[in-house]
């Protein structure tokens, strides 16, 4: 990748990414967010300023996409969060975060496959692939493994999905556990 | 400092043994049946060793035990749930009397924190319980020096049993019945495992730390969404361990509540120890995140966390 401004054209392991952050409705706290990232040697590419959806602690959801290398990335995060600036959400290709959970039940019994068509409508998210292992035969628990691709931040709501399904039908779910430090 | 240890188990067993090693003096140890008194200090090794022959420490009644000469109280009977007796109230008879008290017990402040605070706000003595939470890892400890307003969130492996056994599943492609049988052989699970795989102890010390966590608001065992392990098939771990994953009962504290659960988890990162190691991961506001692991369980483990806190209470020399 090949590109003018001085800071980004040492590296060449650049990606996109989006950060999704909440400002305290106050004056000049958007410049105060992306300061961090001019600084730290990020390349914005856009701003999504949600303004009138407030969240319920009355703060504004503001979504940035940037280019950075990883590492600046990271420095790009710590800044933030050092600047007392709330992240949410930092990650790679928003639209490729990833969920897997492994459900435990008579999972053949209940209808495998409407149960999944089930989480795939309930969720929005798409089921990438698919494991299932029943060794004991039709009376013992089988597991199944799913793994499925969604939209960064929409983790949270596709969990309660499954969750609710599972319930129905009497599965346990074995939930992911979510990435310390956001 | 001059100690009344109740409880002769495990816990207290190693205390009373030990405490001459902190330089403390133990001046009565109690079991359910029986009490050994001595304001000079009571001859440990006889207590013990007539504990072990005989199934009772002396020839005084329990009672005598709280109402005889000591600064610190070492409550180390067994954990139970809702009234949290008799350790509650051993908790406040020693606070009464304006004695310390150090908890091994996780009942009285599991299940009534408020209550526990309530007495030691009327009383000159201090209650700690650093020895509730995860053994001999300090983890109270290092939240009350980063202050727990400075703490988001508070996670881990709080249990050695469920771990040993999920870890041996996930190793030898073992069934639950089978590894947990092997666990009973080895002394690592009770005969009756159903706190720890039920996830109740677990629970337990996370419902511990959120009381520590919020202060004001109490926190009590039916407030924690717990599942077990006992269900868990080993096609589940298996199906985990394809995909670079393990299961493990991680227990969870944050804004959303106490959680604890079997849980996907990468195979090799800091939270996946194994055996019966615990871990614990302290979510700090200005500091990330900090990892605390150990020996969570034993006697004598247990015990140093106790000598840890009688370290710490407030003392005139
Ligand atoms: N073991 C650990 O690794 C560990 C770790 C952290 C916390 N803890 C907690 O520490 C406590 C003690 O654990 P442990 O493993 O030592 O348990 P334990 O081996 O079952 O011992 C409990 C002791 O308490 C005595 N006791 C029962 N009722 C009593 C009463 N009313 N007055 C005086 N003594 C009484 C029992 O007497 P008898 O001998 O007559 O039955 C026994 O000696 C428990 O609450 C446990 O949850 C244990």
């Amino acid at each position: 990748m090949c590109r003018g401004d001085g800071l980004m054209s040492e590296s060449e392991d650049v990606h996109a990414y989006t950060v999704r952050l909440e400002l305290t409705d106050r004056p000049g706290e958007l410049l105060r967010a992306l300061e961090p990232i001019a600084e730290t040697g990020g390349n914005l590419l856009s701003i999504f300023h949600e303004r009138g959806n407030l969240t319920p602690r009355g703060d504004i959801p503001v979504e940035v996409d940037l280019e950075a290398t990883p590492e600046r990335f990271e420095a790009i995060v710590d800044a933030l969060k050092a600047a007392d600036i709330t992240v949410i959400e930092a990650g790679s290709d928003r639209y490729s975060e990833e969920i897997v959970v492994v459900l435990v039940g008579h999972l053949v019994e209940t209808d495998l496959s409407h149960t999944l068509s089930r989480i795939q409508e309930a969720s929005g998210a798409s089921i990438k692939d698919f494991a299932l292992s029943a060794p004991e035969g039709e009376d013992a628990a089988s597991s199944a493994r799913l793994r499925m691709a969604t939209e960064a931040g929409k983790g949270e709501e596709i969990l309660g999905a499954i969750r609710e399904i599972a319930a129905e039908k009497e599965l346990s779910v074995i939930e992911p556990l979510g990435e310390v430090g956001r | 400092m001059k100690l009344a240890v109740l409880g002769a188990g495990a816990v207290g067993a190693s205390v009373a043994e030990l405490a001459s090693q902190y330089g403390h003096t133990v001046t009565a140890l109690a079991d359910s049946q029986s009490a050994v008194v001595d304001p000079d200090g009571i001859d440990v090794s006889t207590a013990l060793e007539r504990k072990q022959t005989e199934g009772t420490v002396g020839d005084a009644e329990p009672d005598e035990a709280l109402s005889g000469t000591y600064d610190v109280l070492v409550e180390a009977t067994p954990t139970t749930l809702g009234e949290a007796e008799p350790g509650f109230s051993h908790v406040t008879e020693a606070l009464s009397q304006d004695k310390h008290v150090v908890l091994a017990n996780k009942g009285p402040v599991a299940e009534r924190y408020s209550e526990v605070r309530k007495a030691e706000e009327a009383s000159d003595g201090t209650v700690l319980f650093e020895a509730t939470v995860g053994g001999a890892m300090p983890v109270l400890s290092t939240i009350a020096d980063f202050d727990a307003d400075k703490i988001t969130a508070v996670r881990g492996v709080l249990n050695g049993t469920a771990n040993f056994i999920l870890s041996r599943m996930a190793a030898e492609g073992l069934g639950y019945e089978h590894v947990l049988a092997e666990a009973q052989d080895l002394g690592v699970a009770e005969t009756d495992p159903s706190f720890d795989v039920d996830g109740t102890d677990a629970a337990l010390k996370c419902v511990i730390l959120a009381n520590v966590l919020s202060e004001g608001t109490e926190f009590t065992l039916e407030d924690a969404v717990v599942e077990g392990i006992r269900d868990l098939p080993s096609s589940a771990l298996d199906l985990a361990t394809e995909d670079g994953k393990t299961i493990r009962l991680i227990g969870e504290v944050s804004d959303d509540g106490v959680r604890v659960g079997p849980r996907l988890i990468e195979e090799n990162t800091a939270l996946t120890v194994t055996g019966t190691r615990n871990i614990v991961q302290i979510e700090t506001t200005h500091a990330g995140v900090l990892n605390i692991s150990g020996r969570g369980a034993g006697g004598p483990e247990t015990a140093s966390a106790v000598f840890a806190d009688i370290g710490r209470l407030p003392h005139e020399e």
